[in-house]
């Protein structure tokens, strides 16, 4: 049986098409994928991420715990700001990627992966146990709670007018920063940050808020034509930017670095899970890293499992495509996917196998697509 | 409401026949098209490849799906649409005219009066 959101009936009554996602019932699309798309990268659209896991981590000890837990420094962050980071296994593996808040003083927010939310939080717990002695409690508050995410140019325009108070106007935040405001009595928080690449508003709210808050940001935008958007225009907005989306680029098996993902792996802030695989991989380099690539000529879009080969006399089985899709905005074959390093370089031509014909493709500097500063 | 044009013959997996003496051009209904949504790619048959009835021979991806094309007669295609594959979209825009697939010969041309009628073609989608 799939899990639903609050907002599933209304998603039926917007006509949303649903599919699973994670062991969701979720929107793909609403009126077309290509028409979503577009609409978050020139205007504005709302998600229903309610699926996607809360973990709240509160205590003294936090910051101490969570800095060996994750692999971003959580000292960089002040009181009412976030970060993108990831928690890995002893060996370096990727158990899930995430955004944690700082909302108080030795309180911290965590927002997890939809489809890793029981892995997760039995490995925090987990985790946890072995700070004894340290001010520290976890909760999964992943029924309770629950987000959607205003993503899009327009997004700043219309987000102050979403709430009853606010604390601080959300339009003056900087990426990354989240503030708290009202619907009628209830606290909610708002963060601007997302997963488009264009800037936008995720808005965590109690469950039984998320349905008039939606109707709220509708209402707010519907001037600057923000409409519901899916999880089909969602992976293709993502993709373009190449953010990894997790079961795809990230697994157990793979370590940030591999992923490109070195940024938010903080190695001068002392001991952390997985730090000595990836300090060796950083100073012997990596031996396989998550290449973008795009098609050349005319073919099928790329899609997930597709193989990936070599070119030339010797040709060589690869891999596989993590990623894959028609890019909306660039009207070409995008993808992603791992390659030894040597071949991981810009540049470098390869094949994609669909339905058992080989077509060129090249790989190229992340990402497909920037917004405009 | 989705059209069903009174001219032609249906499959159940939403191609359309157009039979024209012992030729026949082949597409997708509006009702497919619409459930697709922004058909990105086509990738039709080769000419003269023989096709049997239930066939899978051409390809039709929307961004998120590829889906298979069963050919709804056998024959011998003698004909592909080359605007169709140069340009996808015809499938939304024009699925019964500028967006057919392919035309082929028939082999069996009972097979055709054996499809769907516009009225069970319309049952079948709205029921």
């Amino acid at each position: 049986m799939l899990q639903r959101t609050e907002l599933f009936e209304v998603h039926q009554a917007h006509g949303a098409r649903l599919v699973e996602f994670g062991g969701w019932e979720m929107p793909v699309q609403y009126t077309s994928i290509m028409e979503e798309h577009q609409m978050v990268r020139t205007k504005a659209g709302l998600f229903d991420i309610a699926h996607m896991g809360e973990v709240a981590v509160r205590g003294a000890g936090s910051a101490a715990f969570l800095n060996q837990l994750l692999t971003n420094n959580i000292h960089k962050l002040s009181v009412w700001e976030g970060q993108y980071t990831l928690m890995c296994n002893d060996l370096g593996g990727v158990i899930d990627d995430l955004y944690v808040y700082r909302i108080g003083e030795h309180e911290y927010l965590l927002i997890v992966n939809a489809s890793r939310v029981e892995v997760d939080f039995a490995w925090i717990s987990q985790e946890a146990a072995r700070h004894r002695g340290t001010p520290l409690e976890v909760e999964n508050l992943s029924n309770a709670l629950g987000a959607i995410a205003l993503q899009g140019p327009a997004s700043q325009a219309f987000i102050d007018g979403c709430f009853d108070s606010v604390t601080t106007q959300p339009s003056t935040l900087v990426k990354n920063q989240i503030t708290s405001a009202k619907l009628g009595d209830e606290t909610v928080y708002v963060a601007r940050t997302g997963y488009t690449g264009e800037d936008g508003f995720e808005i965590v709210a109690p469950s039984a808020l998320l349905a008039p808050m939606w109707k709220r940001v509708l209402e707010a935008g519907a001037s600057y034509g923000c409409k519901p958007a899916g999880l089909g225009a969602r992976d293709t907005l993502r993709t373009e930017v190449c953010y990894p989306l997790y079961g795809h680029e990230l697994d157990e098996t793979t370590t940030p670095l591999e992923a490109g993902l070195g940024y938010f792996v903080s190695f001068d802030k002392g001991g952390f899970n997985g730090r000595d695989t990836m300090a060796a991989q950083l100073s012997h380099g990596v031996l396989r890293r998550c290449a973008a690539f795009k098609m050349t000529d005319k073919s099928a879009p790329p899609r997930p499992h597709y193989p990936v080969w070599s070119v030339g006399p010797d040709a060589a089985l690869l891999g596989e495509v993590v990623s894959g899709t028609l890019s909306p905005t660039l009207s070409m074959g995008i993808g992603m996917t791992y390659l030894p390093i040597a071949l991981a370089q810009p540049g470098t031509k390869i094949e994609i196998e669909i339905r058992g014909r080989r077509f060129p493709a090249e790989v190229v500097k992340k990402p497909f697509y920037r917004k405009a500063s | 409401m989705t059209n069903v044009p009174s001219d032609l013959r249906y499959a159940k997996s939403h191609e359309w026949v157009r039979v024209s003496g012992d030729t026949a051009v082949v597409g997708i209904t509006d009702h497919a098209q619409h459930e697709l949504t922004d058909v990105v790619f086509v990738e039709l048959p080769q000419a003269n490849r023989v096709v049997k009835a239930g066939e899978a021979c051409a390809v039709v991806e929307s961004v998120k799906t590829a889906s298979d094309i069963y050919s709804p007669v056998s024959g011998t295609i003698i004909e592909v649409n080359s605007a169709v594959a140069n340009n996808p979209s015809l499938v939304n825009t024009d699925p019964y005219g500028s967006g057919w697939f392919y035309k082929i010969k028939l082999s069996a041309a009972s097979e055709a009066a054996a499809l769907l009628d516009p009225a069970a073609y319309g049952a079948q989608i709205h029921g």
